[in-house]
């Protein structure tokens, strides 16, 4: 059993993120940490692969920067890491990493498996997941919330997977790419030992020649960032002489405000 | 040329906020001089086509057939990515849900199409579909357009108006053949537990949510539960007997903060921000929540945010556009007696 994960860097969620008068997006010089809802995939990676003896490959996508991802990835206890540099491609489109990622895949050849998570944080665009899976022509398994059952034998899963209305159980064939939630494990800490190792580690690098893909044109262009309107809010600490007073003075408010 | 908009179904009907798509779908069109086209699979799905048509749609391709009455991607996607190829729509749209962004995606990537996510403005400029979407949190927003002859939108739930219905319209539906799956590429619902009837975040106009403050219940936990599970008995009584009410009366979604999530208060369905759901209700409560960056996140763009907590410099304050400095525990009872006398 091979089960790859992907993950990359993502800036602070507590950074402050503005575009700045060349009209890029800038955090300062805050620390990108490995992006938080891969914490999940990369847990659960690491105990799928354990769990049928088999192994852990953690890939990013992209510039030198995720190598952070990767070896926070590895001080976790992913066993392989690989890096593939799109030097000169627009990453911005998941169009082009979906085609890269599937060249990385069918590159290793021997995967059964790949653990994603839900979204980046950063660009939050939920998508990457479903197109990678169509370009392999995998099946696809998304906001999982526990993997149930794996057979490697016969080449089944079973998973519980979240939906706006409820959770359905949903048994499928492998290999299949499988995006996970929050919740579905408690991501351990790297301890002492497994930072040291990936401190040192030397990190592969395969270019897109490397992966003999034709990488597509990105099909979509991002024409500009804006920071958002300010917005312009006066709080209004309610008073009153006691909590009927109080309460009845904000629904008033509420009212006014057409919102009940 | 036309827009196609894929109306979601859940149980046999129509989702609600499929008619927002529908109405983001209709304001692209006819700045392109064209119509929108329903998209709608399942089993005996003609009444939601007629449906679709009473809020706008021009016309709506059905696919009518036993094998759809569930969602699956594999065969919506195949169905989704042949019409898509054989009609060239200038955009395909639905809605940013779980279902909506999986789907377009995967047509997407079949169509080798663009696709822009979770938009919450959609334009057209010199001829270009426009759609600008909130990144980094919704610290910045990008606008974003796509090169390819059909562009991909999923929008965002409750950012755009839903068109008003008209009964007197009823236009054409054309019904499509269903697209055979190998069964190893297709999946298989073993189970379904759906919680019919609760409100679903998303959709909710009134989110009424509890933080890490829910633990401080003045209620005594039962004998023999000390420690951590008092905390967590504590809350959970709080979430059901004090918040619930409060929602109830409001017809509101419940949600919570992550530090409730995680310290076991309440499943994370629930939860708001970052790592949880993006929510955009007109009304939101927040309850013993200090109001940290990743919470705010989920629900900087609520219209109004009203913020219970003990701590007059807690940070929600600054978000909020009405705050009542107090314990919850002892507002909470007395706002919903307050709203069920008033809304009675
Ligand atoms: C990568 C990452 C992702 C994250 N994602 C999320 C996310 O999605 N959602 C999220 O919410 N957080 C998220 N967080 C966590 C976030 O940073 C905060 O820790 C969390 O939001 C705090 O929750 P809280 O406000 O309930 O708790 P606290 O910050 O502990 O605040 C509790 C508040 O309750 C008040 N209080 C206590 N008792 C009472 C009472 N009886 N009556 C009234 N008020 C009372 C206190 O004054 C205090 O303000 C994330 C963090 C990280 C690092
Ligand atoms: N350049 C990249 N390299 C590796 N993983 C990525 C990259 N971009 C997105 N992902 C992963 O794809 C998943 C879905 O992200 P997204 O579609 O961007 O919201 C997350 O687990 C991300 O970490």
């Amino acid at each position: 059993m091979h089960v790859v994960t992907f993950t990359r860097s993502t800036p602070d969620t507590a950074a402050k993120v503005w575009v700045n008068e060349e009209g890029e997006v800038a955090w300062g010089d805050v620390a990108t940490v490995v992006n938080p809802w891969d914490e999940y995939s990369l847990e659960e990676t690491i105990v799928q692969a354990k769990q049928f003896g088999g192994e852990s490959t953690v890939i990013a996508i992209g510039a030198e920067l995720h190598n952070d991802a990767l070896k926070h990835s590895m001080a976790m206890g992913i066993k392989n890491v690989l890096r593939v540099d799109a030097v000169g491609l627009d990453m911005s489109d998941s169009l082009v990493w979906s085609a890269l990622a599937a060249g990385a895949i069918r590159k290793l050849g021997n995967v059964n498996m790949i653990i994603l998570g839900k979204e980046s944080v950063d660009v939050g665009t939920d998508q990457h997941n479903y197109q990678l899976a169509r370009r392999l022509g995998w099946t696809m398994l998304s906001y999982v919330s526990a993997i149930i059952e794996t057979d490697c034998a016969a080449g089944t899963i079973k998973v519980e997977k979240m939906l706006e209305q409820g959770k359905q159980i949903v048994s499928a064939k492998l290999p299949a790419v499988v995006s996970v939630m929050k919740g579905i494990n408690e991501p351990r800490y790297p301890n002492f030992l497994g930072i040291r190792k990936a401190a040192k580690a030397q990190i592969p690098v395969w270019s897109a020649s490397d992966l003999g893909v034709d990488t597509p044109a990105a099909a979509t262009r991002a024409l500009r960032f804006m920071n958002p309107p300010a917005r312009d809010i006066s709080t209004e600490i309610i008073a009153g002489a006691d909590l009927e007073a109080k309460t009845a003075a904000l629904v008033e408010r509420l009212f006014e405000e057409k919102v009940l | 040329m036309s827009v196609f908009v894929w109306i979601e179904t859940f149980d046999g009907a129509a989702i609600p906020s499929s008619w927002e798509a529908l109405g983001a779908a209709q304001s692209i069109a006819e700045a392109l001089n064209t119509e929108t086209v329903a998209i709608v699979f399942g089993e005996n799905c003609a009444t939601i086509a007629a449906e679709a048509g009473r809020f706008g749609a021009a016309r709506a391709l059905i696919c009518d057939a036993e094998s759809l009455s569930e969602y699956r991607l594999e065969s919506y996607a195949a169905l989704l990515s042949n019409l898509a190829a054989e009609h060239k729509p200038v955009a395909v749209l639905s809605v940013a849900t779980n279902r909506g962004r999986e789907l377009l995606a995967s047509a997407a990537a079949d169509c080798e199409s663009g696709l822009i996510s979770d938009v919450i403005n959609l334009r057209i400029e010199e001829g270009a579909i426009i759609g600008t979407r909130p990144a980094y949190a919704g610290k910045v927003l990008m606008d974003m357009t796509s090169k390819t002859a059909t562009t991909f939108v999923t929008v965002r739930g409750r950012a755009f108006p839903a068109p008003r219905a008209d009964d007197s319209l009823s236009p054409p539906i054309e019904s499509v053949e269903p697209r055979e799956i190998p069964p190893e590429f297709q999946t298989k619902i073993e189970e379904l537990v759906a919680e019919l009837g609760s409100v679903n975040l998303a959709d909710a106009a009134i989110i009424v949510s509890g933080g890490r403050g829910m633990a401080n219940n003045p209620i005594s936990a039962p004998d023999g539960i000390s420690g951590e599970e008092a905390s967590i008995w504590k809350a959970k009584d709080g979430f059901a007997n004090t918040l619930r009410p409060l929602a109830e009366i409001l017809g509101a979604a419940l949600g919570a903060s992550r530090a409730a999530v995680d310290a076991g208060y309440i499943p994370y369905e629930h939860q708001v921000g970052q790592t949880g759901k993006v929510v955009t209700p007109d009304l939101y409560i927040a309850c013993g929540i200090s109001g940290a960056i990743q919470h705010q996140a989920g629900m900087r763009g609520s219209k109004i945010i009203v913020a219970i907590n003990k701590d007059a410099a807690a940070p929600i304050f600054k978000l909020a556009r009405y705050g009542i400095v107090g314990d919850l525990y002892e507002v909470v009872p007395v706002l919903t007696e307050t709203l069920r006398k008033k809304l009675r």
